[in-house]
């Protein structure tokens, strides 16, 4: 019985939802002759469409939970439902073929080309030649390779390359469901921080299901929609949006983990956008009047009300600083503003024009809310 | 020692034509006497040679291909396995020689399971080593995508062991094709022949030169072949070799990784 239910849900991949459900039901681990569980009464579930990031200090279990929802480690007690249906009546190797899986060691198959590696899945699916070879076209196009890489060997591309040929293999039977266990941490900084951005573009296009193993915080904050906290023996602390776990951490571990600087963190998950900006003086030509309120409030602007100097605090005009845009953080706005003797940093729009001031005790007034990415709107009112 | 001189007994001199004098002279190489005996002694030699070097490394290849995967398969039949074969390479091959000859007689048979004992340390040790060099996150990945325990082992283990099988089979074909010509002792086939012919006739210099010569190239030619079928067979070998990164340096970084278990978690 188990079998039919298999082959059919393996050779049809596409009948899936594009992104399933996951479930983590009491899920328990212990290895024999260890006196701990490495996991103990896991319980959480990823919404589809979402990242949800396990992360955690050395040994808390992440890896391991996460091995465990394509079988690669038995499940002691417990079950993991993909989309309601438990893991673990399935055979281990269909089950595998219908969950992407990226590695930080990568694991591209030397001896094929970038092609053929990308079509490992879909070839073990049985597709037909003519739709494997556009699905590799359509996946080095994604992951925007050159059509001619195809016919190269993995040694002759460069890391970062190597590593979204890793995610484009991954994604290559259109998975439901993909798990990424540190997928970026070997990784030089800057390489790493373009891998992340472009990866969290493609989601938003492919709305998988993402389970993500690290143990960097920041990069939790940045990739999850959700994240787990995990803690030494496999215990869950906390699950919860990365605001919420910034704004208000479970306990004094969470709290540590996160580090002195949640605060900052918040600060660096919400966008000028998302403030509410002050109305700028702005001033095409000539001075502005003598005795005028706040200085701090003038801003010269050219003829597309693009600004070009300021008001300095001792009245004479200077030419204008560093200016914000809506996609600036919050963060960075408020490093911005401390470097400018606390004036409100000139926010302009898309066009450059100036759309208003970011004031300093409004982006203050941001981290007192625990709403969230909303926090902004209360400080408002 | 009855035996081995009765193993040298058959070999019978041509002493024929015109170039008896190279005999009698003696001198380094004599052109005129190789091409003469080429048709009668030579040519045969070199294909009697070939083909005992043939069936030793083929049946070394079979029998140390099927240890080398139950040694990767079974952990603990390594050392057992490697253990033996060792042993058989120890034995000096004239002794095994006359250990042999009284159940096989003076036969190709005795000279082919000298020879085969001969390749199956080289090949076995290279195999396994081959398989066991496979990266661990490669094979973790072929396994996280879904292939199956015996599709590892066919679509990535073997042929990521190729260039070490080839390295073997290298060694193996050259230090076969060198030690046939002792099979000579035993059947009169191989280059070993008129070698041991020339020994007989007071170490006439040409036939020795020549016999000798003709082995060399032999070896040297079939390593060639086994070179260019390796390239045909593994071309991603050669690309790696010319990649960006020195093969000495990605050995290095390579040394000082951690097992895949203790990174994953730090």
């Amino acid at each position: 019985m188990q079998t039919e239910d298999d082959t059919a849900q393996s050779s049809s991949p596409r009948q899936h939802a594009r992104a399933a459900e996951l479930e983590f039901k009491n899920v328990s681990k212990r290895y024999p002759g260890a006196d701990k569980p490495a996991l103990r009464d896991l319980s959480f579930k990823v919404p589809a469409g979402e990242i949800c990031v396990l992360v955690g200090p050395s040994g808390c279990g992440k890896t391991t939970a996460m091995r465990m929802v394509n079988r690669m480690i038995d499940i002691t007690e417990g079950d993991i439902l993909l989309d309601g249906k438990s893991v673990r009546g399935r055979k281990p190797a269909e089950l595998r073929r219908e969950i992407g899986y990226v590695i930080q060691q990568i694991g591209l198959f030397p001896h094929l080309s970038i092609g053929d590696n990308i079509a490992t899945v879909p070839r073990l699916l049985g597709w037909d030649r003519k739709r494997i070879s556009a699905r590799v076209d359509e996946l080095l196009e994604l992951i925007s390779l050159p059509a001619e890489t195809r016919d190269r060997y993995p040694a002759e591309v460069s890391g970062g390359q190597r590593q979204r040929v890793g995610v484009a293999r991954a994604l290559a039977a259109d998975p439901p469901l993909m798990l990424m266990d540190e997928p970026f941490g070997a990784i030089d900084p800057i390489t790493r921080e373009h891998l992340q951005n472009e990866f969290l573009r493609l989601q938003e296009a492919l709305r998988k299901t993402v389970v993500f193993v690290t143990h960097d915080i920041d990069e939790a904050i940045k990739m999850g929609d959700r994240i787990a906290i995990m803690r030494e023996g496999g215990v869950l602390v906390q699950y919860d949006t990365p605001d919420r776990i910034l704004a208000d951490p479970a306990d004094e571990f969470v709290a540590r983990f996160v580090g002195l600087d949640r605060g900052l963190k918040r600060l660096a998950l919400s966008k000028l956008s998302d403030l509410s900006l002050d109305d700028a003086d702005s001033v095409r030509d000539g001075t502005p009047a003598h005795g005028q309120a706040n200085p701090d409030r003038v801003v010269f602007v050219d003829g597309q009300s693009r600004p070009v100097g300021r008001l300095g605090r001792d009245r004479e005009p200077e030419p204008i600083g560093p200016v914000g845009n809506p996609d600036t953080s919050l963060r960075d706005a408020l490093s911005l503003i401390m470097s400018d003797d606390n004036r409100p940093l000139v926010v302009v729009d898309a066009d450059g024009a100036v759309a208003g001031l970011a004031r300093l005790d409004v982006i203050a007034g941001a981290l007192a809310s625990h709403n969230g990415r909303d926090a902004p709107a209360e400080a408002r009112s | 020692m009855g035996l081995l001189i009765a193993a040298s007994g058959p070999v019978i001199p041509n002493f024929g034509g015109a170039s008896d004098k190279c005999a009698v002279n003696n001198g380094f190489f004599c052109w005129n006497w190789f091409t003469q005996h080429w048709g009668s002694t030579f040519g045969p030699a070199v294909v009697q040679h070939i083909i005992l070097t043939a069936i030793a490394v083929g049946i070394g290849f079979a029998i140390a291909f099927a240890l080398a995967l139950l040694a990767y398969r079974f952990d603990w039949m390594e050392t057992p396995i490697a253990g033996i074969s060792s042993f058989l390479y120890t034995i000096p091959s004239l002794a095994l020689f006359q250990i042999l000859v009284p159940f096989t007689g003076l036969t190709r048979l005795t000279v082919e399971i000298a020879l085969v004992s001969y390749t199956l340390l080289l090949l076995f040790r290279n195999i396994v080593t081959g398989l066991r060099e496979v990266p661990e996150e490669v094979r973790d990945a072929a396994r996280g995508m879904g292939l199956t325990q015996r599709q590892i082992l066919l679509r990535i283990d073997l042929p990521l062991a190729v260039p070490a099988i080839f390295a073997g089979l290298r060694v193996a074909t050259v230090t076969t094709i060198s030690l046939a010509t002792v099979a000579a002792f035993v059947v009169d086939e191989g280059l070993g022949a008129p070698i041991f012919d020339a020994i007989s006739r007071g170490n006439f210099k040409t036939e020795f030169v020549a016999a000798a010569a003709l082995a060399i190239l032999l070896a040297w030619v079939a390593d060639l072949l086994l070179v260019a079928l390796q390239r045909m067979v593994a071309p991603w070998a050669a690309k790696r070799r010319s990649s960006v990164v020195p093969r000495s340096v990605v050995r290095a970084i390579r040394g000082r990784r951690r097992p895949i278990s203790a990174v994953r978690e730090t």
